[in-house]
């Protein structure tokens, strides 16, 4: 289910449209006040003006410097390269925001005035209003269900097509803006201004409105930007060492180095890839969870997923099927065993439920009873309802009797049983009080005015998540199971899951005073959660993810809201949030590493004619190991190659550097080794092809 | 009144740069109370910064790194002062002369006669060696037969230089808790202090060979040889402590750029007494935080989160003696008052000047001495370049210290960066020889290396 959602909402971000936007995008973003945010950047644009200024200036004084012009050029390929990896890493966004803001269009509204009801326009609409929804209308804005139950399309929101139960009171009653009633009639109260609903916020969060630096980012940029200054001492000190040189090789003082030449020296060093990439990691993090169809109110939360330590995850949905299943069947005294199968296997075919689901399977399993063909004459299903909470079959057998198998807890068949002068057996009751005190689901099933047995539905421990609890365990992650089970049961499935530890009987309180005592102890937490109960929790804890079928209390209290409502998302988040500081890591690595090459190509090149004898090249030339074949040429290459590798690290940062769950120290063995050796090997082969088309196409 | 001045910010800030001679400026008593006090008292601060530091790394939650005056006090009674009147008298028992004796006047055999300094010369070379100060009493400094008389005393000069600051690894390893934190640091400046020494040697050696000579003996003093000689020069290069016991100057262009290489990493191989240790935690931040994202956490360090305010201020502290090592030599290089002090023209020129602000940024003492740097231009700069050398890296780094004092400790799981292991020890080294190698390949390229191509060919 998962899976599909996920696939419907992918948006290709390679598609026309987004590319074209994001090429414009990168000529507005040369505005000098967006690019002053990055220094790097606003270094290198700086001195593509500069050297530009020169070229120009050079040909109106009557000389035209063909190797100017292409440095100039590149050096402003090198800005609009990053420019357009933060446009196209935007792209999808955008794209998804669009989608947004055409569900909220003149969306027209009912609402309750003293007992009137009146149309007005979405827009008009206040907080505490009071509106009607009725089948097929759409919720004109968020608020919580005040009168009656409905079930709600949210695809618009969330991309899932399969419709929610929403009704008042309890954790199910808040409602979205922009999602559409499918049955029946609610009253909702409007619990946002306009402005700044969910769908709002939504559509801010993924135009990228309101991002901000995240606190590592922040860090980085200083890194980056102290670099910048020791490279640009060692750049403008240069002229200095050089004049020295140029006298003592007995030349001329105007053989000194011209500005584009340091210009392009300077830029080569400076870490232009990590600087040009930098936000585009950034935004592509937050992107990714979107997919994942989770939205981060902000950077920080990512970021902060990485370095959560703690996950407290609440055992229904998360660790056990959300669902219990049939793992037994007790029959009534005086019921066989087949005989009991049946009936609650035909009870349970207009059941739906995966509860339901599961009973029809275990009996096949166990008993062999194949689902049956049967003439829908004879029969008539009886749906579970909201109302009655029983399911059931009435057929019509040969003899004209009617056999009515009804299923559901034992209450509403004691009372189903007895409106029908039946009564309730003292066992069936004992079996149903002995397995609900072992935290399992007993349901009861029965004929007309009998009873046939229990059901046991019981908590099943999802497959393969004792293998991710070790593989979070790998990764330094600790995990607590939340439930409100008692010790023994929790103690059970905690070993059964791989749990590390487990809280049981838990309140609401218990878990705010748990993240409380670990946060204490230095940990990062994260949990997930959904009632109004948890919103403490919520926002307490570092990161919060609230599921989007909570309430809307939880989903303000979080730091991020789960649109699928899927508990284990949990573990996907923190992971993107390690990958997303792994990507900026490796980037920056790589981005250093990367001088050591361009020094060998330039520095030789400067040098060339200094302390020269007898028409010999100069000494210096020796550090030229890349045998790159003139000055001209190895300065270009080293600045073209240092504006390609922005383009091709584009995917790089925006897929992410791939993540495993390993140990520190294996994870960092690895990424040194592709991006800090990689990084320091690539560069050489880089230009010195780059160098060789340059040359065979007489560029230079 | 320049040259006072200059001396006294050499000796404050352990640099002892000596733009003078000792034995015809100086009396016995600014000798004995100005610089040999300084020698303790600029020795006894940098275990109190480091010691700062540390707390500031251990502590958690409070804003308290511990009294300045109870660390600097127990540092110079309990470490400096002890092994100080061990060395001392050892070093007198070698030779080494110690009296308030006046000069002695000796005729010599060609009937002229010579005026012989005497002086309280052990006592200050034993600190002078501890201390990483390096400020000889004679002007000749260890290569003096009165500092340096015997090999025996030479072994041991050199051992002073690097016993402390090696011990301070240590020390940090039990403070933090974890010997493999100290030992992986103590490895570090090894191999590095290695990697320096055999360069050096190649360099000096091969080049004997090219020339069809046994050995390259200029600057050097014939009792020692270039094989002492050398890794004296490597060994006081990388602990900021400046002394010598050959002629810099007269290196061979490789040996003498890993001297001054050694110097432009920020004296963090060994280094100076405490300085060099922090100096390493400030590279040991910087590693911390390019590397320790790579594990997918924000970075930390023993527990502690490296922060926006934390890298800015390691930058700072690594940018102070960068600046005025590229500025002041780029300045040097190109007005008149720089390059009329040198000695020598051509590349080996360029060499002298950026030694020469290297030392006093590094706060190593030792000097190209072709350079004549008792001039205003020199004095001035090199004086204003040891001070940026030296509190431009502590107070940054005592921000820090403070900084993280008062953070939280994430206790370590299998997901945290770990920085006791072989492989952060190969990360630090690469980051210490990248920092450094970029910031100055250009202007290294255009001193010694273009002095060694020109050499060879």
């Amino acid at each position: 289910m998962l899976m599909e959602s996920r696939q419907k909402k992918e948006i290709n971000l390679f598609t026309g449209r987004i590319i074209i936007t994001a090429f414009r995008e990168s000529f507005i973003k040369l505005s000098p006040v967006k690019l002053v945010r990055n220094p790097v950047m606003f270094i290198v644009f700086t001195g593509a003006v500069i050297s530009t200024l020169v070229f120009i200036k050079n040909l109106l004084a009557g000389h035209f410097s063909g190797f100017e012009l292409q440095i100039s050029i590149w050096l402003w390929f090198t800005v609009l390269f990053a420019n357009f990896s933060e446009a196209i890493a935007e792209g999808r966004g955008k794209a998804q925001a669009e989608s947004l803001k055409k569900s909220k269009i003149n969306i027209k509204a009912i609402r309750l005035s003293s007992g009137r009801e009146e149309f007005v326009l979405a827009t008009e609409l206040k907080k505490g209003d009071l509106v009607v929804c009725s089948a097929g209308s759409i919720i004109p804005s968020d608020g919580e269900v005040v009168e009656g139950i409905a079930s709600v399309d949210e695809s618009a929101i969330t991309g899932e097509s399969a419709p929610v139960i929403r009704e008042s009171g309890g954790d199910r009653s808040a409602v979205t803006g922009g999602t559409k009633v499918i049955s029946d009639r609610i009253v909702i109260k409007i619990t946002a201004e306009q402005g700044s609903t969910f769908l709002d916020h939504m559509i801010a969060l993924v135009e990228g409105a309101k991002r901000q630096k995240t606190p590592n980012e922040i860090a980085l940029t200083i890194l980056l930007s102290g670099l910048t200054v020791i490279f640009f001492m060692a750049v403008v000190t240069l002229p200095a060492f050089f004049s020295y040189s140029l006298d003592s090789s007995g030349l001329p003082k105007e053989m000194n180095l011209s500005l584009p030449v340091l210009i392009s020296l300077l830029v080569c060093l400076i870490p232009t890839t990590i600087g040009g990439l930098l936000s585009a990691i950034g935004i592509s993090g937050m992107d990714r969870l979107l997919q994942k169809n989770v939205i981060a109110t902000s950077g920080k939360a990512v970021e902060a997923a990485g370095d959560v330590d703690v996950l407290l995850l609440d055992k229904t949905g998360t660790i056990t099927l959300g669902n219990r299943m049939a793992t037994d069947f007790i029959p009534a005294e005086g019921v066989s065993a087949e005989e009991f199968a049946d009936a609650a296997q035909l009870s349970s075919l207009a059941d739906e439920t995966p509860e339901g689901r599961s009973i029809v399977v275990f009996a096949k399993e166990k008993y062999n009873l194949r689902g049956r063909t049967l003439n829908s004459a004879e029969t008539v299903m009886i749906k579970f309802t909201a109302k009655t909470r029983i399911s059931g079959i009435d057929i019509r057998l040969p003899d004209g009797k009617i056999k009515c198998y009804r299923k559901g807890a034992s209450e509403s068949i004691k009372k189903f049983i007895e409106d029908n002068d039946g009564f309730f057996p003292q066992n069936v009751k004992e079996t149903v009080t002995r397995l609900a005190t072992q935290g399992a689901t007993p349901l009861v099933v029965a004929d007309n005015n009998k009873v046939l047995g229990v059901i046991n539905l019981k908590d099943i421990v999802k497959g393969g998540i004792k293998s991710r609890f070790e593989q979070l365990r790998t990764m330094g992650i600790r995990t607590v199971m939340i439930t409100g089970d008692n010790p023994l049961t929790a103690a059970a499935i905690a070993a059964e899951a791989g749990v590390d530890d487990f809280m049981a009987e838990a309140r609401p309180e218990d878990k705010l005073s748990r993240i409380r005592i670990e946060q204490a102890n230095g940990h990062l937490v994260g949990m997930i959660g959904d009632g109004t109960n948890d919103a403490p929790a919520l926002a307490q804890a570092d990161v919060g993810i609230a599921m989007n079928t909570g309430t809307q209390a939880a989903r303000e209290a979080g730091n991020m809201v789960d649109l699928d409502s899927n508990p284990t998302k949990l573990i996907e988040v923190v992971e993107t949030g390690k990958q997303l500081l792994m990507t900026r890591g490796a980037l920056t690595t790589f981005s250093i590493a990367n001088d050591v090459a361009k020094y060998f190509a330039i520095i030789p090149a400067l040098a060339l004619p200094l302390y020269t004898s007898a028409g010999k090249p100069g000494p210096l030339s020796a550090l030229n190991v890349m045998h790159l074949a003139t000055p001209e040429s190895a300065i270009l290459s080293a600045v073209v190659f240092n504006a390609l590798i922005i383009i091709a690290l584009i995917p790089l940062a925006l897929k992410g550097v791939r993540y495993r769950p390993l140990p520190a120290e294996r994870v960092l063995g690895e990424n040194i080794l592709i991006y800090g050796a990689g990084g320091l090997i690539s560069p050489f082969i880089g230009i010195k092809l780059i160098d060789i088309l340059l040359n065979s196409l007489h560029l230079v | 009144m320049l040259l006072a001045l200059n001396t006294s910010i050499s000796f404050v800030t352990n640099t002892n740069w000596q733009s003078y001679a000792g034995e015809t400026t100086l009396s016995f008593l600014v000798q004995m109370a100005g610089l040999t006090v300084q020698n303790f008292l600029s020795a006894a601060t940098g275990i109190a910064v480091l010691l700062a530091v540390i707390r500031g790394l251990t502590r958690k939650s409070t804003s308290y790194i511990g009294n300045f005056w109870t660390d600097a006090t127990r540092s110079v009674l309990y470490i400096l002062l002890p092994l100080s009147l061990l060395f001392a008298i050892f070093l007198a028992g070698q030779g080494v002369v110690q009296t308030f004796h006046p000069y002695v006047t000796a005729t010599t055999l060609n009937g002229t006669e010579q005026v012989i300094p005497l002086g309280p010369v052990s006592s200050q070379i034993a600190i002078k060696q501890l201390g990483t100060n390096g400020g000889g009493f004679f002007n000749a400094n260890s290569a003096h037969p009165f500092e340096n008389p015997t090999p025996f005393s030479n072994f041991i000069e050199m051992l002073a230089i690097l016993l402390i600051p090696s011990s301070l690894t240590f020390m940090y390893g039990r403070l933090i808790g974890s010997g493999r934190q100290g030992w992986t640091i103590f490895l570090v400046m090894l191999t590095l202090l290695l990697s320096g020494l055999a360069v050096s040697y190649y360099s000096e050696f091969n080049y004997s060979k090219s020339d069809g000579l046994n050995l390259i003996m200029e600057g050097k003093e014939a009792r020692f040889g270039p094989g002492n000689s050398v890794l004296w020069s490597v060994i006081t290069t990388s602990t900021s402590n400046g002394s010598v016991n050959t002629m810099m100057d007269s290196l061979t262009p490789l040996a003498g750029m890993v001297g001054m290489f050694n110097i432009m990493l920020g004296e963090v191989i060994f280094g100076g007494v405490g300085s060099g240790m922090y100096g390493m935690i400030l590279f040991i931040i910087l590693t911390v935080f390019i590397a320790g994202l790579m594990v997918g956490r924000s970075p930390e360090f023993l527990g502690k989160k490296i922060e926006a305010f934390e890298v800015r201020m390691a930058i700072v502290a690594i940018l102070s003696p960068n600046l005025v090592i590229l500025m002041f030599s780029a300045f040097g290089s190109i007005i008149t008052p720089g390059i009329s002090s040198l000695n020598n023209p051509g590349p080996h020129g360029l060499s002298e000047i950026l030694y020469c602000f290297s030392s006093a940024a590094g706060n190593n003492g030792s000097s190209f001495a072709g350079l004549n740097a008792n001039t205003p231009f020199y004095n001035i700069l090199t004086g204003t370049g040891m001070i940026i050398g030296r509190f431009g890296v502590m107070i940054p780094l005592l921000a820090i210290a403070g900084n993280m004092a008062e953070k939280k400790i994430t206790p370590s799981s299998d997901g945290t960066f770990r920085t006791d292991t072989w492989m952060f020890g190969l990360l630090l080294i690469a980051v210490i020889l990248i920092v450094g190698g970029l910031t100055f390949f250009p202007a290294l390229s255009l001193g010694p290396l273009v002095e060694h191509l020109l050499l060879i060919k």
